[in-house]
Order: structure tokens, then sequence, then C-alpha cells
């Protein structure tokens, strides 16, 4: 632990600091643009320069230096103040005076640091640089001329990203950033250099000339795109979400946000059910509440406890719980939400969660997918196991070559590969300190493949002492909230249309096959006019994840808590007080007349629920009976669109592009131009 | 003056042929074997006892340099020798001619070097623009692999070392040592923030040491002819001989090997004809290459060529690259292209090198012909000062220096065109 003195005050720093994060433990700001915590050190931008003794007689890029003992730093030294004034007018002759016309301006480093750090006026009478615009795709605008070489946005995808998408050419003042070929970026992650660019050469392309920074109001929100519980924050304007931008957790999500999470707000306004609908001679007419109410009631009647419920991906614990409260008043415990007709035994909660935790993975030293592609299916549990393999760790995979941006060893395409891994990899497990495998929900499909991954515990070794390497990856968001409320049917949606209910409430569900459910009369309860809207008899409007507050838990069972953003549009309201209205009509008055009321009730029946944090699952796994793995049975990744996942993403613009451009190679590069 | 006898490179002039065979007959390749059977730290001991500092312009001790390697290697980070044969300072033209005529001295005295370092391999990165040489020292180093001079039991000593020639692409910046090592791994050569310094983590990540060829060129005379004949030539702590390159406005423009610390006086009559013109016609010189700021005639006449004696002018002796300008010469248009030499040559990585090298030059190609105003002479000064020691390698340092030599000494030459171009526009404007 070096000791040293920063500004004539003695701190000690932990091991391996640099004097940067020296100064800051002192209480010292000291202005930067190259360095960022979790990129590599650059060095380059020479903004955090500092005095230091014992050295030369030199200004030193603190960012750079480790601190050691018995250094003397000094920050607010005249020669530190030169130094800065130096630099922030070397970065500013060539930086255009477009403050008022570009979109980062309010959150601009260089705008504040030059107003800190900077001398007020410029000498510089030469000609300023022009530089040419960059393509880099549907999400990043380049304004090119601003970008003043920090390479932060080069590193962010080399190091975290992991595809080798950007990079600078030419040297010297001539220098500059550039995609490949400039080609769009092909990274899910793309987006998160954006919030990186210190200055605005790279801002989001569809909040382009959106909002200022200071308009908006900042609520505190989950994301819902994926199970990973991404934690975010909703800019607001008036009744319209702006933009979605990643909180900092870091068990979570660290501070990134993949481009999904960013980009399905533009969805939010687009495709809504804003009033209740009602099916007339096969054709959905517009209705009022009460109308849609009694039509429900005249089929409840009539179905009385032949009544099932199937939640969506998107939904809050909730409307889940208000959902499930009035089932049982009906007389029915059919719930699911397992709309893809995944069946696996979910009577222990631990064998079906993610026990390693996302943090935890990046300490794994041996990982072994099975059935998932966590590019897509999580892609901040995939730039987790990136960590881990850049810190030594072996990937292997069962499942289709994917490129997943680390190195993994493919065992194959054959899910009986289960019963006996290749040397290779049972080897590598041997050797390993904390093993860890991974089953996608191509894996848990069938029972022997639920069987089979859990008999991995045992022949690798993977729970000891105060680690559990077993892990199954969650695509959804309301999976895991969904199974400790008990939407999980033995048999899943199969037996759910097996037991033909006469009345089914879709809770958002857009994405499961409604065939068996034929003859169902069909509510459909949500906010987005796709599948699930298309089928139903009775449509009620709901709100979007950022129109309510809600509990979501992520696939390690974390239970984080969503705050509402804004109102949701039209006669649609928030989902539990359309159930708590409804249940009036039916006769079942649900026993809770405000959402405070409703949350007491739930915490009542789930304490879980009540703390946000993980939920401490205990491990007893089921003992499932179950044929072998028949040989050749290949592996079917869950999620064949990325941008294209939910409702929302499939009603937003920019995703839709996305999708044509990144994933089925549609050019919108000239039509740029 | 440097006695005939005293000379390392007796084939500078390529008036022998460059091949083995005749650099055997030079002496080259004489019982290396026994040379490195005085055991690494002894030969070391022996180059820190010559004095020799590195003649890639810094000036740094050699036998310190090579005693900050690891003594015994950890495995899988072997030790690596890179010889910095990026010769492109503008005015250095001796690294290649010890490449045209005198290969195999540098390739023995990479093995030694490489031996005495424990180095498993040295890697020679020649300048994109030396093709000829380029060819010649692949040539060398192919004779002296089947000669079994290098390789495995290299010269019969029983270590093993190979030595590989890489050619650069013709960037400058790949010249700075950490920059050299980007570019020998493979990427974009831009300097590397230090610490940490080669010697701990350099070349893909293993312990390096970086040499100019003639530091390396010099080690095996050295030590056959041992330390104290290196140190008795030249002054104190600017021992040995040196090849000075004299180029411009002299009769006899030449590459030549002379004691360090030769008065400038002397190394320009007897080796280079004489200034032209005489030597009232000189204005000013460029002692150590494109990149040390020039001293007027008068300061420079009778001053020591020596590390130490051009420090005391306020200049350097850099590669020993004599630029010489008479009376004829635009002083401040001859600065001003080494400006856009640095500009054109800036790696971008950094920001006051990157913004500070074309904001300069542009002020300088101004100034050439007037066109600016007395204080913009104050406002160049301190953005020369603000890029000088704020960067991560030297470019930076060598972009500023001309200027602040042009400044310093010439001055009322730089204000006296600013008023004359000030009287035209008046006049022309009644």
């Amino acid at each position: 632990m070096p000791k040293l003195k920063v500004d004539g005050v003695e701190i000690e720093v932990p091991q391996g600091a640099t004097v940067l994060q020296a100064c800051e433990l002192a209480g010292k700001e000291i202005p930067r643009f190259c360095y960022h915590e979790r990129l590599a050190i650059a060095g380059n931008c020479r903004m955090c320069l500092v005095e230091v003794k014992p050295g030369p007689p030199k200004p030193q890029a603190s960012c750079a230096l480790p601190a050691a003992d018995n250094q003397e730093i000094f920050t607010m030294t005249p020669m530190v103040k030169k130094a800065r004034e130096g630099v922030m007018e070397f970065l500013l002759i060539n930086h255009p005076l477009d403050c008022p016309i570009c979109d980062q301006g309010g959150e601009c480093d260089l705008q504040d640091q030059s107003i800190a750090y900077g001398k007020g006026h410029s000498r510089y009478d030469e000609n300023k640089r022009a530089v040419t615009e960059k393509y880099m795709g549907p999400v990043v605008k380049t304004v090119m001329t601003r970008c003043i070489q920090c390479t932060r946005c080069i590193r962010f995808m080399d190091q975290v990203a992991g595809v080798e998408d950007l990079g600078a050419i030419g040297r010297g003042e001539d220098m500059e950033i550039t995609s490949y070929l400039e080609h769009a970026l092909g990274s899910e992650l793309s987006g998160n250099v954006i919030d990186l660019c210190p200055v605005g050469a790279l801002t989001s392309k569809p909040y382009t000339f959106e909002a200022r920074p200071w308009e908006l109001r900042k609520v505190p929100a989950i994301d819902v795109t994926d199970g990973v519980g991404t934690n975010i924050r909703l800019d607001v304007r008036g009744r319209d979400v702006m933009r979605a931008l990643p909180r900092i957790n870091e068990d979570v999500n660290e501070e990134w946000a993949h481009d999904k999470t960013r980009y399905v707000v533009d969805g939010l306004t687009r495709g809504r059910l804003d009033r209740p609908w009602l099916r007339e001679n096969s054709k959905l007419r517009q209705a009022t509440w009460e109308e849609a109410f009694a039509k429900i009631a005249e089929i409840a009647a009539e179905a009385k406890d032949s009544v099932a419920a199937v939640a969506g991906d998107l939904v809050d614990v909730e409307t889940m719980y208000a959902a499930k409260q009035l089932l049982a008043a009906l007389g029915s415990t059919l719930i699911e939400g397992r709309q893809t007709g995944l069946a696996y035994d979910a009577s222990n909660l631990a064998a079906v969660n993610f026990n390693t935790t996302i943090a935890g993975i990046e300490t794994a030293d041996a990982i072994l997918l099975v059935g998932t592609n966590p590019r897509w299916e999580a892609s901040l549990v995939n730039t987790r196991i990136r960590k881990a393999v850049l810190a030594g760790a072996k990937v292997f995979a069962i499942g289709p070559e994917v490129d997943l941006t680390y190195k993994v060893q493919w065992l194959g395409d054959d899910l009986s590969l289960l019963h006996k891994l290749p040397k290779d990899a049972t080897d590598a497990f041997k050797d390993a300190q904390r093993p860890a495998v991974i089953v996608g929900g191509a894996a848990i499909k069938t029972p022997a493949g639920q069987a089979a991954s859990l008999a991995l515990v045992k022949t690798l070794d993977l729970i000891r002492d105060g680690w559990n390497g077993f892990n199954v990856l969650h695509t959804v968001a309301a999976r895991t909230g969904g199974l400790m409320l008990g939407y999980a049917q033995d048999g899943g949606m199969a037996s759910l249309a097996q037991k033909a209910p006469k009345l089914l409430f879709l809770l958002g569900a857009d994405e499961a096959d409604l065939a068996p459910f034929a003859k169902s009369f069909k509510v459909y309860l949500g906010h987005h006019g796709d599948k699930g809207a298309h089928a139903a008899d009775v449509i009620l409007p709901g709100a979007a994840y950022s129109e309510k507050h809600g509990i979501h838990v992520n696939l390690e069972g974390r239970v984080q808590y969503s705050e509402k953003a804004v109102d949701a549009p039209g006669d649609a309201r928030e989902d539990w007080s359309i159930l708590r209205a409804l249940s009036d009509v039916l006769g079942q008055r649900l026993p809770f007349d405000s959402f405070g009321e409703l949350r007491a009730r739930l915490f009542a029946d789930h304490p879980e629920f009540a703390e946000p944090g993980l939920v401490p699952f205990v491990w007893a796994p089921p003992k499932i009976d179950a044929p072998k793995i028949g040989k050749g049975t290949e592996v079917a990744y869950p999620i064949k669109d990325f941008y294209l996942t939910n409702p929302i993403a499939r009603a937003s613009a920019t995703l839709q592009r996305c999708s044509a451009e990144l994933l089925h190679g549609q050019d919108f590069a000239e039509a740029a131009e | 003056m440097l006695a005939d006898k005293d000379r390392i490179f007796t084939n500078l002039y390529g008036y022998q042929s460059w091949e083995l065979k005749a650099a055997e007959k030079r002496g080259d390749w004489d019982d290396t074997r026994g040379l490195m059977a005085r055991g690494q730290d002894a030969i070391i001991e022996e180059i820190k006892a010559s004095g020799l500092r590195g003649r890639g312009g810094a000036g740094f001790p050699t036998g310190m340099k090579w005693s900050f390697m690891p003594k015994e290697p950890k495995p899988g980070k072997p030790n690596f020798l890179v010889i910095n044969a990026d010769e492109s300072e503008p005015g250095s033209c001796k690294d290649r001619e010890i490449i045209r005529h005198d290969p195999h001295k540098l390739i023995e005295g990479a093995l030694i070097a490489g031996y005495a370092m424990r180095a498993r391999a040295g890697y020679i990165y020649i300048r994109g623009e030396f093709i000829q040489e380029a060819w010649r020292l692949e040539a060398a180093v192919q004779e002296a692999y089947d000669a079994g001079l290098l390789g495995k039991n290299a010269a019969k000593s029983g270590y093993d070392f190979d030595l590989f020639v890489h050619r650069g692409a013709g960037a400058y910046i790949c010249g700075e040592e950490t920059a050299m090592l980007e570019s020998l791994e493979g990427k974009k050569g831009q300097p590397r923030l230090k610490p940490p310094f080669p010697a701990g983590a350099g070349l893909y990540g293993c312990p390096t040491t970086v040499n100019n060829v003639e530091s390396i060129a010099v080690v095996p005379t050295i030590l056959r002819r041992g330390a104290s004949w290196f140190a008795g030539i030249g002054r104190e702590k600017n021992e040995g001989t040196k090849l000075f390159q004299i180029s411009g406005h002299v009769n006899r423009p030449c590459v030549v090997e002379d004691a360090m610390g030769v008065p400038f006086r002397e190394l320009i009559d007897r080796h280079a004809g004489g200034i032209r013109g005489g030597w009232d016609n000189l204005l000013a010189v460029i002692p150590g290459g494109s990149s040390v700021p020039l001293v007027p005639a008068a300061q420079i006449i009778d001053a020591p060529m020596d590390f130490d004696g051009l420090k005391d002018l306020g200049s350097g002796l850099g590669t020993a690259a004599v630029i010489v300008m008479d009376k004829s010469t635009d002083v401040v248009k001859a600065i001003s292209r080494i400006s856009y030499f640095y500009k054109h040559e800036s790696c971008g990585q950094c920001t006051p090198c990157r913004e500070g090298t074309g904001w300069m030059w542009r002020v300088m190609e101004r100034l050439v012909t007037g066109d600016a105003e007395i204080h913009e002479i104050d406002a160049l000064w301190d953005v020369t000062k603000q890029v000088e020691g704020h960067t991560i390698c030297a470019l930076g340092d060598a972009a500023a220096w001309p200027i602040q030599g042009l400044i310093r000494h010439f001055r009322p030459e730089i204000e006296r065109r600013i008023e004359e171009r000030r009287g035209r526009t008046l006049e022309a404007a009644e």
C-alpha cells in the first residue's frame, strides 16, 4: 500500500493504483478525455498531466503513472495549470465551434473542461481542420470534425465488444477514426461508443436533434429486453421517452447497455394499443372498457374455472401476481410464462438459475456453453465471459458455431455430447478451480437435456466451497420472476393447451404458438398490436415497462425495482389496475385498491420480492427420469433475430433497420449519403 | 585528430568488399568465440568501462542499458535485442554507410551484444526506403548463418542466437524505440507509454533492449582493443570515436569517423574541405540532425563536437548529422521545412504533437514571408513550450527545438521580414 502526498495531503492508496486514482482518492479532480476506468490506458490526450516529485522536471500523465511510495503530487501548481491550458488549447484549435447545433451540447466533456481548465480565448488564426464523415451504421451518427482522437471508441470495440471494427488511419493531424471500410459497426454493443465519446463526434443517430439534456427528466428503470436486467435511465421529455441510457451497476451491466436496450424506446410510441378492442363477426372493433369487461364477464360465467393465463416476456412481477390472484379467485391455477413451449422442471429454482452470478462468471476459469448463444441471449453476460477468456479461461461450447467475440472450442452440434464430453473439455475442467456450465434454452427443452445438464454438476464438480458453477441462461426479463410466482405448469404450454381453457388471458404474450388455443376465448392485456393482439377476442390496452412501476427479477435471481417514467397513452392503463377493475366486474374483487396495497400483499405472500438484491435460492436439484439424449440431437438457438425479440422492438424503426442492415445484409450506406 | 590506426569503420567508403571474407580480413569475426567466452557480465562491464554512449541521439550509456536486462529470463519470456536501423532523421546517413559497406561489424556486434544481454534473438529494424541496404544486410546475415556464425551454437560459442532483418514501411516515428516495437509486432507505429520500459516489457511483452546500429557495430572492436583504448579517445564522459555526417554548404560533404569532441573548425576543414565561401560565410549549423536547435556561426566554430559540448550551447550532438548553412541560406525557410517534416511525421497519437506540429508549421510558413504580427513570434515560442515535454515520446520535443533555436538566435531576422512586409503593404495602401 503506497503512501504518498497529494497537494500536501498524505494518503495511502491500494497497490497498483495510478497517480490519477490516487488524486481522486485525495478528492482532487483530474480532467481527462482518453482515460476511462473500464478501458485500457492510452495516455494520449495529455489532459491529466500533474507534477510529480521525484521525477523529471516536466508534467507527467497521471493516468498512466503508477503511484509509488513517497511520491509528492501537485495538481494545482502553475506548471500543471499551464500544461492543462496548453492541451486544452490544442484540442480546441481544430474543434469546430458548432456547439449550438451539436447533440453533445450540455453533456460534453470538452465543453465542461474547457470552462474549468481552458484559457478562455484563442490564439489560433489558421484554418481549422475538416474531416469527412464516416458511415458507422444505423445507431452511431458521426461528425468526425469534432473528434479529438481520444481513441476511447476504438478501445471499447477492441477490448469490450470484441470486434475489431474501429481503428485509426492516417497520422499526425490527419489521423482519422473510421470503421473498417466504412461498414456499419458489427456489434450489438456499438451504442456504447456514443456514451464513451467525450465530444459530439459520435452521437446517437435516432436521437439526432431530438432534445437537449437539460430538458430531460431522468427516471431510473430496469431494461426488459433480455434477462440481464440492465439498469437504465429513461430520459423523458413531456410524455415521451426520448432515450434510454445505462446506469452503473457493477453487479449487472457495469456501465454498458446493448443496442436493443437503447433503441427499443423508439418502439414505445408506435403500434400502441391505446383503447380496448372487441372481436365481433371475426373482426376487431373499437370498444369501451365497459363493453370489453362485459364481454369477458359473459365468457367467464360460462368458463367457470376453465381459465388460464400466459405471461409474456416483458411483464413485471406485480402484473403476474395480480393475474395469478384473479385466476385463483376464479378457481384456476393454470398459469404459464414459458410461452415458446419450454417445459423444464422448475420445482427447484436454483436448478434453473444463473447461480454463478453475472459478475461471478468473469472469474470462472473453464466454461462450457450448452445450447446457448450468449452474445444474443444475454449480451452483457457475453462480455463477462469475454473478460474471463482474456484472463485465461477456456471456453467450450455445444451448438452451431457462431462468433462469440472470443476463442471458443466448438465441440459439435450434437446435444448427446453431454453424456460423453471430449477429453479436451474434461481435462480443462479437471484442472479448473472455478468451473462453470451455462445451459441455454436449447439444451433444457427436453427432460433428457435438463437431466444431462444437471448431471454435469457431479461429473464436472461444479459446486464447491463458495462456488456454484451451474447456470441456466434465461433469455427474457419476466422469466425468473414468473417462475418464483409459479408461472410454470408441468408440461408447459402443451399441458395448458391440453386442458383447453375456455378463457385465456394473454399478459403481453406475443411469442406463444396460439394455434392449440383456437377454441379458447382470448383476452390480450398488453401494449403493442403484435401477434397476441391479432389473435385476441378482447384487447385490453396496458402499459409498457416505461409506463409503470414494476419489479423485475433478472436471470441470476436479482430483484430490481423499475420506476414509472411516463403515463400510458390514450385509454391504456397500468396492467394491475385493469386486472383489479376486471375482477370487480367478474364478481371476484381483488383485495387491493392501490398499487401500494398490491405490493404489500405481494410482499406478504412472497417476501423475497420485498428487498432488492439477490434471492438466495436453495440448491436442491430435482431428480429427473429421462432417457438418454438421442445421438445427433441438433441444437437450435432460441433467438433468430437479436434485434426483434419482443413486440416493442418489432415496432421500433431503429431496431428494424438494425435487423435489416446488420443481420440481413441490406445496404443503407449509400442511401445515407 | 583521430589516427588511422584508431578507426573502427575501416571500410566506411566501400573501397573493399562488404562480404564476409573481406570483413574477416579487416578483423571482423576474429575469435568472436573468445570474446564471448569472457562471460556475459564481463562484456557488459567492459562496455560500461569504455564509456560508450548510445549513438542514436540520446547518448544514454550503452553498458548501463544492457545491465537493466534480466540476468535470468523467465520461461516463456525470452530477452530480445532490437537494433534500430530506421535511420530517418534528416541529415543522418551513418547507419546506411555501415550497412552498405561494413554489415558484418553490425552482425558480429549483434551476436555479442545479444549474448551479453541474454537475448534469444535480435531484430534489425531497417528503414523501408533502404532497399539496396536491406538486401545487402539480408545477404550478409545469410552469409553469417551459412558460416555458422549465427543460429544454433553461433560462432561455436555454444550460444544460440538468431538474427532477423525486418523492413519498416517508411514512417519516421518507427525510429522511436517503443513505436519500433509496436511496428515489429505488426501494429500501427505509435510510441508506447513509459513505464513500463522496454527492458521490463518490450517486444511481445518480453524484456527488450533497443540499440542504434552504430552503438552495436562498435562493440566487437571495443572488446578486441579494450575499454581503455576506447575511453582514451575524446573527452571525459564523451569518449570514443563517432561517425560525423557533414552535409550542407561545405565543399566536400562526407561521412567521416573522428574522435568525439573534435572542434567544429577542425572537423570541417580537415574532412569537408571547409565552408563554401570561407569561414566568414558561415551562418549557422544544425549539429545533430534536424531535431536539435541550430547554433549560430560565432558560437559553434570552436566548440567541441560531443554530447556535453553541444549541450552547453543549448543544442545537442544527436546523431552527429552536421548540417552546415552558409549566408545564402533562408534560415527561416529552412526551419519551416523542418517543421513541415515533423508535422508530416507526427503519429497523431497524443494531443500536443498532433495539433501543435501543424500549428507551428503554419505559423512558420507565414514567418517566412513576414505575413504575421510581431506578437505571433512570442505566441509561437509559447506553443513550442506547450508541446515540448508534454508528449508521450520525444517527437514533440524534436518538433519544438528547431523553432526555439531559430527564435533564440534569429529573432531580428524574423522581425525584419515582418516589418518589411508591413512597410510594403502600407505603401501599397497609400
